[in-house]
């Protein structure tokens, strides 16, 4: 009974996670895009052919970085990546559960889950 | 077509599709990808990258109104996460390796697939005795309340055949940017025998989890462009919170089977366009 007690907290907290990430992200993006739109609401957009991102918006580094410098993409994709980091938080913030319930079995299971997208984050696989 | 009315027409494509989404129960993406790259010639490797932000968008977004009612099984979404974030990365690699018009064949086949599959009457599999051996080590097994209020035990099954499919799904994620949760919910539903009120939210949570996982990958490799994704993400978002409320205010199943029929256009088109090696 009082594992199911902790497993419904966390859950609730854990929504309220995913809901200001949401949140967040959305007026990150809809402000900094607005603001790019004002001064850009002119450019033709080409998305036609495949150009790929400057390298400045493909990391989170250099995305701050351009961000410092003032550049209104880096700022939309700040929030993009924020709204991309929600669902990993959740999963990180999850074994917090599992390490009270002393479940041994589903801290390593949830450290697997973690690796696996740290894998899909730093290994370079975009290359 | 200048930036501002590019972006305005894309917000409203994407609105619609996070309706269609939400009344479908078959997300956004599948009508995201026919969307950016059918009407409006957007290269396919942008319409991956910005599907996959929008996918998480609504996944973390109905998520948060899923959980307070507290069916989802935090214990098989962990156990299953393994397999499809796995795929995912599998699939995000492959994407390198397969040329652009074989990726929307594909996404064809799995968007008509998917409207297929949401046609089809469910089954509910509840059963409550002979739980597989490996669900019972792994503690998958749990219960939720019903309607009055009572407890419904349920037993998990063929956990490994559930893994495989999962995986699968995650690879499919993965390659062609899409939620694929209607694949997740037959691994749950029709392998595993967890039942709908159960599979239904823990897929959702799952879907978000896996998309970020190709998603990173994407990012790294230059297929998210901030310009594109913006009104995307926010026509999605608010599209699909819309599509909520009028899902739990009217009984809409002419309105579903409408949009399962679009849905089921824009998939031929995918693959008749890919066969022609127009994507």
């Amino acid at each position: 009974m009082k594992k199911q007690i902790n497993d419904q907290r966390i859950e609730i907290f854990l929504s309220y996670l995913l809901r200001w990430g949401v949140t967040l992200s959305a007026v990150i993006v809809a402000i900094s895009g607005l603001l790019y739109l004002i001064s850009h609401a002119g450019d033709t957009p080409h998305f036609h052919t495949f150009h790929g991102e400057h390298s400045d918006l493909t990391s989170l580094p250099g995305i701050l970085h351009a961000m410092h410098q003032g550049n209104l993409k880096a700022f939309i994709q700040f929030g993009i990546v924020l709204l991309i980091a929600t669902p990993i938080a959740r999963v990180f913030f999850s074994i917090i559960g599992f390490i009270l319930e002393r479940d041994l079995l589903y801290i390593v299971l949830t450290i697997i889950v973690l690796s696996i997208l740290m894998i899909g984050i730093f290994s370079g696989l975009g290359g | 077509m200048s930036l501002l009315t590019f972006t305005l027409i894309i917000f409203a494509g994407a609105l619609l599709a996070g309706l269609l989404g939400s009344l479908t129960g078959l997300g956004g993406g599948v009508v995201i990808i026919p969307l950016l790259t059918i009407a409006f010639h957007i290269d396919i490797r942008y319409a991956i990258g910005t599907s996959l932000v929008a996918v998480i968008a609504t996944s973390s977004g109905s998520a948060a109104a899923y959980v307070k009612e507290g069916f989802s099984n935090i214990r098989i979404a962990m156990f299953l996460e393994v397999a499809t974030t796995s795929g995912a990365i599998l699939g995000a690699i492959l994407a390198i390796y397969l040329p652009t018009h074989f990726i929307a064949i594909l996404a064809g086949i799995v968007i008509l697939y998917s409207a297929l599959i949401s046609l089809k009457k469910k089954q509910d599999h509840l059963d409550v005795n002979q739980s597989s051996k490996l669900a019972r080590i792994l503690k998958l097994n749990g219960d939720f309340p019903d309607e009055h209020g009572n407890k419904i035990s349920y037993a998990v099954h063929r956990v490994a055949g559930g893994y495989g499919m999962m995986m699968f799904a995650g690879v499919i994620s993965g390659l062609l940017g899409l939620g694929s949760g209607s694949l997740k919910v037959v691994a749950m539903d029709n392998i595993m025998h967890i039942p709908f009120k159960v599979s239904t939210t823990t897929s959702n949570f799952m879907i978000g989890v896996t998309a970020a996982a190709s998603a990173s990958v994407y990012l790294s490799r230059g297929y998210i462009d901030p310009v594109l994704s913006m009104p995307v993400v926010l026509g999605v978002l608010l599209g699909s919170m819309v599509g909520a409320r009028i899902l739990m205010k009217t009984a809409t199943s002419w309105l579903r089977i409408l949009f399962i029929v679009v849905i089921t256009i824009l998939g031929g088109e995918m693959i008749y366009n890919g066969l022609l090696n127009k994507i």
